[in-house]
């Protein structure tokens, strides 16, 4: 392992969130640190998870939602200390790592098959 | 203006990402700078004639080095221990004659965290390459009968006057694998344990490069 591999893997362990085996077709819940007017909350954002893009410290994924009838998309870095906590409350089966297909679908077509026991599966 | 002030040779790991209490991210290069070993001090006094001082970074083997080299670093006392990277750095008359030869120098003596640096290295070499990738230039398009002239920059010059293309002008030609220095990086995170500095921003050259990083003269 070299220097470069030293550092990126200090930045992964010095993540204080629970490490959430989170994939692609998940449905998720993101709980987002917000800072605004010196005070901060924590936001909750819920949908599917779109695209997982990996590099170590480097990694992010993409949860995507429909809020109000418009598809909303939001990329959130895994390393970042802003990204508190994910819960995964449904599992997809879904064939392909990145689902861009949702974005053309609406409604029922934009369903996925659910796996009814994922949790039991660890 | 030359930058003169104080410097160190590095090499430059890559980069990653940092991120900070706030979720803040910055992109940055990771440089290994030091610890140097300063091989020669150079005064106007003395027959060199300018202020420098001749740093030495990494190691190499013995066996690498040519007879002249060993004799030049035996005067410091690296000729155990040879450096692979040896360096000059131009200095002012007060900071070239801080220093004593086979003196040890770590990134704490001369950088700290928040400040802003220069950095000088070899870029990549993208070899001979064309005016629109080195110079950005459009290059034609590619239907209403274009042909062999797509990837050209147009005219080179005008008609009778000047009767001449005007010297400095944009051309395909080598680019890259040059000598650049980017000004004013901001040192965002500072390792003084293992010599790290993390830079905002690029600096030039392929991972692993040498590099010098200076003191900003701009700062």
């Amino acid at each position: 392992m070299n220097l470069l591999q030293t550092i990126e893997a200090e930045t992964l362990a010095a993540r204080t969130r629970e490490t959430v085996d989170v994939r692609p077709g998940d449905t998720v819940r993101v709980h987002v640190r917000i800072t605004e007017a010196g005070k901060s909350r924590i936001q909750i954002f819920e949908g599917t998870v779109i695209r997982i893009k990996r590099g170590g410290p480097r990694s992010t994924f993409t949860v995507r939602k429909i809020s109000s009838g418009v598809g909303v998309e939001r990329v959130f870095p895994s390393c970042s200390p802003n990204v508190t906590k994910i819960e995964v409350t449904a599992r997809h089966k879904v064939r392909r790592a990145k689902l861009h297909f949702l974005r053309n679908r609406r409604g029922k077509a934009a369903r996925l098959k659910p796996i009814i026991d994922f949790k039991r599966k660890k | 203006m030359a930058n003169e002030s104080k410097g160190l040779l590095a090499r430059k790991l890559g980069m990653t990402q940092i991120f900070e209490e706030d979720g803040t991210i910055h992109g940055v290069t990771v440089l290994e700078v030091g610890p140097n070993t300063v091989l020669q001090v150079k005064t106007d006094e003395g027959k060199d004639g300018y202020n420098a001082v001749q740093l030495g970074f990494d190691s190499a083997k013995p066996s690498r080095l040519t007879k002249a080299e060993l004799g030049h670093l035996a005067k410091s006392g690296n000729a155990e221990k040879p450096p692979r990277f040896v360096r000059e750095l131009r200095l002012s008359k007060a900071d070239a004659s801080s220093y004593e030869v086979g003196q040890t120098i770590t990134a704490a003596d001369i950088f700290e965290s928040g400040a802003r640096i220069d950095v000088t290295g070899i870029s990549k070499g993208k070899g001979y390459a064309g005016v629109m990738k080195r110079w950005n230039m459009k290059g034609f398009i590619r239907s209403h009968g274009t042909h062999e002239f797509f990837r050209h920059g147009g005219s080179i010059g005008t008609r009778l006057t000047p009767g001449m293309v005007l010297s400095g002008k944009k051309m395909s030609g080598q680019m890259g694998n040059e000598q650049k220095t980017i000004q004013n990086l901001q040192i965002v995170r500072m390792d003084a344990e293992r010599n790290l500095l993390f830079v905002k921003g690029g600096v030039p050259g392929p991972n692993g490069a040498y590099i010098a990083v200076r003191q900003a003269v701009k700062a």
